[in-house]
């Protein structure tokens, strides 16, 4: 980590989109398990997500993106195909 | 070419706000600075100044837009008093802290309550710890010199921060005073054009600013704001000595009245410094050797020349127009007693909290002053702290 003669004044980000280096992942306590099969690739989840998490592949859903996945469930709720389900986060930490 | 007016302590800083002709002004009227926002605002109502003036609805309103403003690159600043400045309170730490330069005069008055619209200091001690510099002037004519330096002070790229440039209330922000104006353009010249570090308006270069700082960079954010301040030191002596080369008066972060031989020196902010100076006159012409020291920069405090100063003195003399409950002492003492930490020579210190809520102080009683110093010095025994002017 830098030392306070290292970094910008006043706490200012001079770095345009560095959020992507602060992952913010740990976060979560629910994990959202997508169902490759029961997706229409209406892309709700993508609309509706408060974060960046879903990643699209050639304007397809490919899954979520663990990194800042907080898991508040919000694709689970919207998708209107059952096809995101929300698990304990401690069946996947071991 | 330099104008001699007949001016309030509130038009003469009016009078530098219109020179300095800021980009922006958000403000909101509170006695006594009221009627330096009058004069102000009449400078743009005029076409005298190209400011845009926003009249919001509060002074936290106030801090909040000139922090949007100050960050969007604008030359920017504002004016309050007393439960004005405590209402700005929280955005108040947030200027300093986002290391926005702008200046803001705060006519001294007392902090409610009992509700009271005169001076003390009360006010501006209470955000001492804010991360502003603080500036204190002794009358009209330093009123008007203070705001001009404050605005080269706080852009200065070792500094970055907010100036607060102070006159009491009344005592100076209502008096009709002479005050020398410099030429608008000789002022202009010495403000220079202002380059905004990092700004938001400049789209090529995103900047977030005000982002959440947590517990792996907020410290370190801070560390960097003890450089700043403690920096403005050498800023503020240079600029005092720049000022003082087109105008005749130098500044410095202190201002010594006869201390060369002094065994008594009073120490003070504000008008009474002025006051005491016609005080020290009279008693060097009966041949006692008193000094004045009087404090300009309070933030940042300049430990160090006040102690080379004070530590010749036989006793000193701290006069506190505000009171810190509960502790050895007004905030000043506390400041000249912990510069006096140390040095090998300490003086008696005796502590004066007085003036509270506009309560006069004449000559004859700061004459007592010196008096108790010269008793203290004869016999080594004195109150350390006394309630100058106060009914017992």
């Amino acid at each position: 980590m830098k030392g306070y003669k290292e970094i910008p004044l006043g706490g200012k980000i001079i770095e345009a989109g560095n959020a992507e280096k602060y992952e913010t992942g740990s976060w979560r306590t629910y994990r959202p398990i997508w169902d490759k099969e029961k997706c229409k690739n209406c892309l709700l989840c993508w609309i509706y997500c408060p974060d960046s998490s879903i990643i699209l592949k050639d304007g397809k859903m490919v899954g979520q993106d663990y990194r800042f996945c907080k898991g508040c469930g919000i694709c689970a709720r919207e998708c209107p195909f059952q096809a995101i389900e929300m698990k304990p986060e401690s069946e996947y930490k071991k | 070419m330099t104008q001699t007016l007949a001016l309030t302590g509130n038009e003469a800083g009016a009078a530098a706000m219109r020179q300095i002709n800021p980009d922006v002004v958000a403000a909101y009227p509170i006695t006594p600075q009221t009627e330096l926002m009058h004069a102000f605002s009449k400078f743009v109502a005029d076409g005298k100044v190209k400011t845009e003036l926003i009249l919001v609805e509060s002074e936290h309103s106030a801090m909040s837009a000139c922090i949007g403003s100050a960050s969007a690159g604008a030359r920017t600043m504002t004016a309050t008093s007393a439960n004005g400045l405590a209402l700005m309170w929280e955005v108040v730490y947030i200027a300093a802290s986002l290391r926005i330069p702008m200046v803001m005069p705060v006519v001294n008055r007392a902090l409610s309550g009992p509700i009271n619209i005169h001076c003390d200091h009360s006010d501006t001690m209470g955000c001492r710890d804010s991360g502003w510099l603080q500036l204190f002037s002794e009358n009209s004519q330093e009123a008007y010199d203070n705001v001009i330096q404050a605005m080269r002070i706080a852009e200065h790229k070792d500094v970055l921060l907010p100036v607060m440039v102070t006159w009491d209330g009344f005592i100076i922000s209502h008096t009709t005073e002479r005050v020398e104006i410099l030429d608008d353009g000789t002022v202009k010249k010495f403000i220079g054009e202002y380059t905004p570090e990092r700004p938001l308006l400049d789209t090529d270069n995103p900047v977030t600013i005000g982002p959440l700082d947590l517990s792996d960079y907020f410290f370190e954010h801070k560390r960097q704001q003890v450089d700043g301040v403690n920096n403005a030191y050498q800023v503020i002596k240079d600029i005092g000595k720049e000022y003082g080369k087109l105008s005749g008066r130098s500044y410095g972060l202190v201002e010594e009245y006869q201390t060369d031989d002094a065994e008594m020196i009073a120490v003070a902010l504000g008008s009474t410094a002025g006051t005491i100076k016609a005080v020290v006159d009279r008693l060097r012409r009966e041949g006692m050797k008193v000094g004045l020291l009087k404090i300009r920069s309070f933030r940042p405090f300049p430990f160090a020349d006040v102690a080379s100063i004070l530590r010749k003195a036989k006793a000193i003399a701290v006069f506190d127009r505000s009171i810190a409950y509960g502790s050895m002492g007004g905030p000043l003492f506390g400041e000249i007693r912990s510069a006096l930490y140390g040095e090998k020579e300490q003086p008696p210190a005796l502590n004066y909290v007085y003036g509270l809520g506009g309560r006069d102080i004449n000559t004859a009683q700061i004459e007592g002053v010196y008096q108790d110093l010269e008793k203290a010095i004869k016999t080594n025994k004195y109150q350390t702290i006394k309630y100058l002017g106060v009914r017992e």
